[in-house]
């Protein structure tokens, strides 16, 4: 039997489950778009049919790492923009968990920007959600990877001369094999869309668009928005690598202009996550490791039976 | 001359197979009865530059490099013939010869390859070799090899001449190679052997050098092995399946040969982006239920300090290898230091703990790996095999049984569903913080276990692993982590990682940790012989620190000699801090020059300073007095 039963199980699970029982003495601001994001996830998990028990949300630091306390699961709240090495290595150790790393824009395209783009070009089997705010919140209100130019802050009390960062781009570019972006202000769009990225095997980049009422009340609330896959006026394939590209370069020039565009903008499904790569090469146990440990059963190899005969 | 041990040294350019037929070389003697051990020079340059390995063999157990040597082979540095580079080089070719002459010994033999050396480059050659008495033998080996095969197997003609002079039995060569070299390349490698062998001994007076090879009998089965393997074979006996590193010298030793061997096993390895994904990899497998290591050497330990926090914050068991090599920054690449201690100890923010273990012998990195992941995954606490370039790359060779051990794969505290059950919860939630827990430690669960689930953070946490900023819980949460470190103190008590050689009672001591460990003890030995009594006490345990047994020790003796390899005399700091006193007792003798003690070089650093209060002559070893002189 299984270690780990929690994993597999099927049964009806509800929404409320995912609420913890101690209410978070915490610490998002009133109408903050982090809880669309709590919404939609906690929406997303039982229609997949994760339970709580079978779920690993990892978080670095921001806001967006108090995800954890509102979101009753296995959770590790890790340091700043190492959510995703952390992550990925649960991922390896136990494929059968369902692992969500989540942080904000400073914390995932700053901070943890190498992370960012070498998770997606392995294509680790997981989830990653940003939230994006175009600043920095917990630390109130400094300049990050996605503001505007121009936006001005304490830190840019000139306005900011740097380009904001092209997540969508960049996860495409690096190798991720699912980008989407979507917004807090339509959970509904944003709980179908985790459901995809959470069912798809490898990597899934959700850039979520959130509000920020505190520190960035001159950012616009990513409406009017148009959702790419719904919308007549964008006849697009999000299997098509050219399509996408285009798009995501559309929407991320005039992200601060107009219209904003959401939806999944790129999808692969014919290609094997990096857990199948490297089971095929021999390099990944076909049980998960973690279950090892606790077979009473396993025979465990020593090093003087494998290995001595080269040191003779 | 005298004929106990032969301590052969081959010499010529990186990327000439010097590693690979001195490793060859040393693993023959090591099969005929001997007791060998290596030492590794090397420049960071992959092809060309000045590199040498020393084997030396004798019919006693060996600890350690000798004081010189007295065989050179030199072959000359095929990658050195562009003149261009001469201006950035110096003559690279004549390196092999005219570098290595310093440390012949008197009566030593020098083979040199005549077909890429000229002699007549080197000044005062012929008058250093008829002053020392030296017998030299130049051959061409280039032609040699490239009449019978490939010009690159210079180095077993090199070999077979090494025999012919020494008396070295050729089948012990030819067995070996045969075990080692495909069939393509030993048809020839066999017949340049040969024919060097048989040359040398018809055109040479070779029973002129004093030099012969010590007869010697091992009473049970040996193996020739490096500090890193015994590393990484610790690690995989004591069920590690889950590796994540990036390159950098010398930490890559470990990094591979777990990479080569994990997958076998059913484990996993990972090169990853960078350190600090490394760690906090390692850090992630391990809070999903694996037995996880990751490790670097001092540049890149650097970069893991923030999981390493992490990993104590959230107590989630880990083990990191530091191979520490010349710092700060990049150092120099490819020498051994002792100077990451302080770095080890003392990186990554707040009220900070964790285990640091330092083997000083392949035997015991074997050991410490094995007890560095028991600590760890049974206190739930990062542990740290402290280790250096030297320990990493040399072999020498131990008794099989010493690694004819069953596995253990055991998680110490982490439950089982049923365990689960019966532990503390709060309204559905796992307790994974709990505050009474005897020795600090708060069983765990693993994600995907139900009714375990709870929350990690590198935040202060309450019970359930909720963030938490109430000073009582802070107060019950700091005083529980720093409990843990108190009951390791106590089981490593029973199981000391202390070293202790010499004489019961004696007059000094010389305090020590780590890869000099050896080097110390032949000192030691020499220094009783000359009528000086000495003993040593050599520290495997830095972190917690075994305070009453070092406090025994320098309590016994009326001075103290601190050995390090540091600028800085980090290990004597650590002892004064840990012992709270003592500053007048103990005495420093450094070296930091990129290459390790010489036996020589502590009994001299012991006599002159220590005994006869004089100076010590040259800069190649500093001595400190103590604190209160």
């Amino acid at each position: 039997m299984s270690a780990f039963s929690a994993i597999g199980e099927e049964r009806d699970i509800d929404r409320d489950e995912y609420t913890p029982a101690i209410e978070p003495q915490a610490t998002w601001c009133p109408g903050c778009g982090d809880f669309g994001v709590l919404k939609s996830l906690k929406q997303a998990l039982p229609e997949i049919g994760r339970t709580p028990d079978e779920t690993l949300l990892v978080t670095g630091i921001g806001c967006s790492g108090k995800l954890n306390s509102y979101l009753d699961s296995y959770g590790f709240h890790t340091i700043h923009g190492r959510s995703l090495p952390v992550a990925r290595a649960a991922a390896l150790a136990n494929p059968e968990l369902e692992v969500i790393a989540a942080g904000g824009d400073g914390d995932g395209y700053g901070i943890g920007g190498n992370h960012f783009m070498h998770t997606a070009r392995e294509n680790h089997d997981m989830t990653y959600i940003v939230f994006n705010n175009e600043i920095f919140g917990l630390t109130k209100g400094q300049t990050s990877p996605t503001s505007p130019k121009g936006h001005k802050s304490k830190t840019q009390p000139h306005g900011s001369a740097k380009t904001p960062i092209r997540p969508l781009s960049l996860a495409l570019t690096s190798g991720a094999s699912f980008v989407a972006r979507t917004a807090a202000v339509n959970p509904n769009q944003a709980r179908d869309i985790l459901v995809e990225a959470m069912e798809h095997d490898g990597f899934a980049h959700v850039d979520f668009l959130t509000q920020c009422p505190t520190w960035n009340k001159d950012a616009r609330q990513y409406v009017p928005y148009t959702d790419i896959n719904d919308s007549e006026d964008y006849d697009f394939d999000p299997t098509n690598r050219a399509d996408a590209q285009e798009l995501m370069r559309q929407t991320e020039d005039k992200l601060y202009e107009g219209e904003v565009l959401t939806g999944i903008y790129y999808r692969e499904d014919d290609r094997p996550s990096y857990q199948e790569e490297k089971r095929e090469l021999g390099e990944l146990p076909e049980e998960p490791l973690a279950e090892r440990y606790f077979d009473d059963d396993y025979e465990w190899e020593r090093s003087y039976d494998n290995f001595i005969d080269k040191h003779r | 001359m005298a004929d106990d041990e032969l301590i052969w040294r081959i010499a010529g350019g990186s990327g000439d197979g010097i590693a690979s037929t001195s490793q060859n070389f040393a693993k023959a003697l090591m099969r005929a009865g001997l007791h060998v051990f290596t030492h590794r020079h090397y420049p960071s340059r992959i092809r060309g530059g000045h590199t040498y390995v020393e084997v030396r063999a004798s019919a006693d157990p060996v600890k350690s490099r000798g004081d010189g040597y007295n065989f050179l082979l030199a072959l000359g540095d095929s990658f050195a013939r562009n003149p261009q580079e001469e201006a950035y080089y110096g003559n690279e070719e004549v390196k092999p010869l005219s570098e290595n002459l310093d440390e012949l010994r008197e009566g030593g033999v020098i083979i040199y390859d005549e077909g890429l050396l000229d002699a007549s480059d080197i000044p005062d050659f012929e008058e250093r070799a008829e002053e020392n008495d030296w017998h030299v033998f130049p051959l061409d080996l280039r032609g040699l090899a490239r009449e019978q095969g490939r010009e690159v197997m210079r180095n077993t003609a090199g070999v077979g001449a090494t025999c012919a002079i020494t008396g070295i039995e050729l089948e012990w060569i030819e067995e070996l190679m045969t075990d080692a070299m495909p069939d393509k390349i030993l048809e020839p490698n066999l017949e340049i052997l040969e024919t060097a062998y048989e040359q040398v001994s018809e055109e040479y007076d070779v029973d002129a050098p004093d030099i012969s090879v010590p007869e010697g009998e091992h009473e049970e089965e040996q193996l020739l092995m490096s500090g890193s393997d015994a590393i990484a074979y610790g690690a995989i006996d004591e069920g590690c399946r889950f590796i994540a590193g990036y390159p950098m010298t010398p930490w890559t030793e470990v990094f591979t040969i777990m990479t080569q061997n994990l997958p076998e096993l059913g484990g996993i390895s990972e090169q990853v982006e960078d350190e600090i994904a490394a760690a906090a990899l390692a850090v992630g497998a391990s809070h999903a239920g694996t037995k996880a290591m990751s490790g670097s050497s001092g540049g890149g330990f650097a970069l893991m300090s923030e999981p390493l926090g992490l990993a104590e914050m959230s107590e989630t068991p880990v083990v990191l290898v530091e191979a520490m090599r010349a710092g700060p920054s990049t150092g120099m690449p490819t020498k051994p230091e002792q100077a990451d201690l302080e770095h080890v100890l003392y990186t990554s923010q707040g009220d900070s703990h964790r285990v640091v273990l330092a083997p000083g012998t392949v035997q015991e990195a074997y050991d410490h790996s094995r007890t560095a992941f028991r600590l760890a995954y049974d206190y739930q606490i990062p542990s740290i095999v402290l280790y250096d370039q030297k320990l990493s790359g040399e072999l020498t060779n131990v008794p099989a049984s010493h690694f004819d051990r069953d596995p253990n794969p055991s998680m110490g505290k982490t439950l089982t569903e049923q365990e689960i059950a019966n532990e503390p919860h709060t309204e559905g939630k796992f307790h994974r913080f709990q505050h009474d827990v005897e020795d600090g430690v708060s069983p765990r669960s693993i994600p995907g276990q139900k009714g375990g689930r709870h929350l990690v953070t590198g935040n202060e946490h309450n019970p359930e692993g909720h963030i938490s900023e109430d000073p009582d819980n802070r107060i019950a949460q700091v005083n529980r982590r720093f409990q843990k470190m108190d009951a390791i103190r106590a089981d490593l008590d029973e199981r000391s990682l202390l070293r202790r050689y010499g004489p019961e009672d004696t007059e000094y001591g010389i305090l020590t940790f780590g890869s000099q460990q050896g080097t110390v003890e032949e000192a030691v030995d020499r220094l009783n012989e000359n009528g000086t009594s000495v003993r040593m006490l050599s520290v495997g345990e830095l972190a917690p620190f075994p305070v009453d047994d070092v406090e025994a020790f320098v309590e016994s003796v009326d001075e103290v000699l601190v050995v390090e390899m540091n600028a800085s005399a980090q290990f004597r700091g650590l002892t004064q801090k840990e012992l709270g006193r003592y500053g007048e007792k103990l005495h420093s003798l450094l070296k930091y020059n990129g290459n390790p003690f010489e036996p020589a070089e502590i009994v001299e650093g012991f006599e002159t300073s220590i005994v006869e209060d004089g100076e010590l002559p040259g800069p190649e070893t500093k001595f400190v007095p103590a604190a209160g002189d």
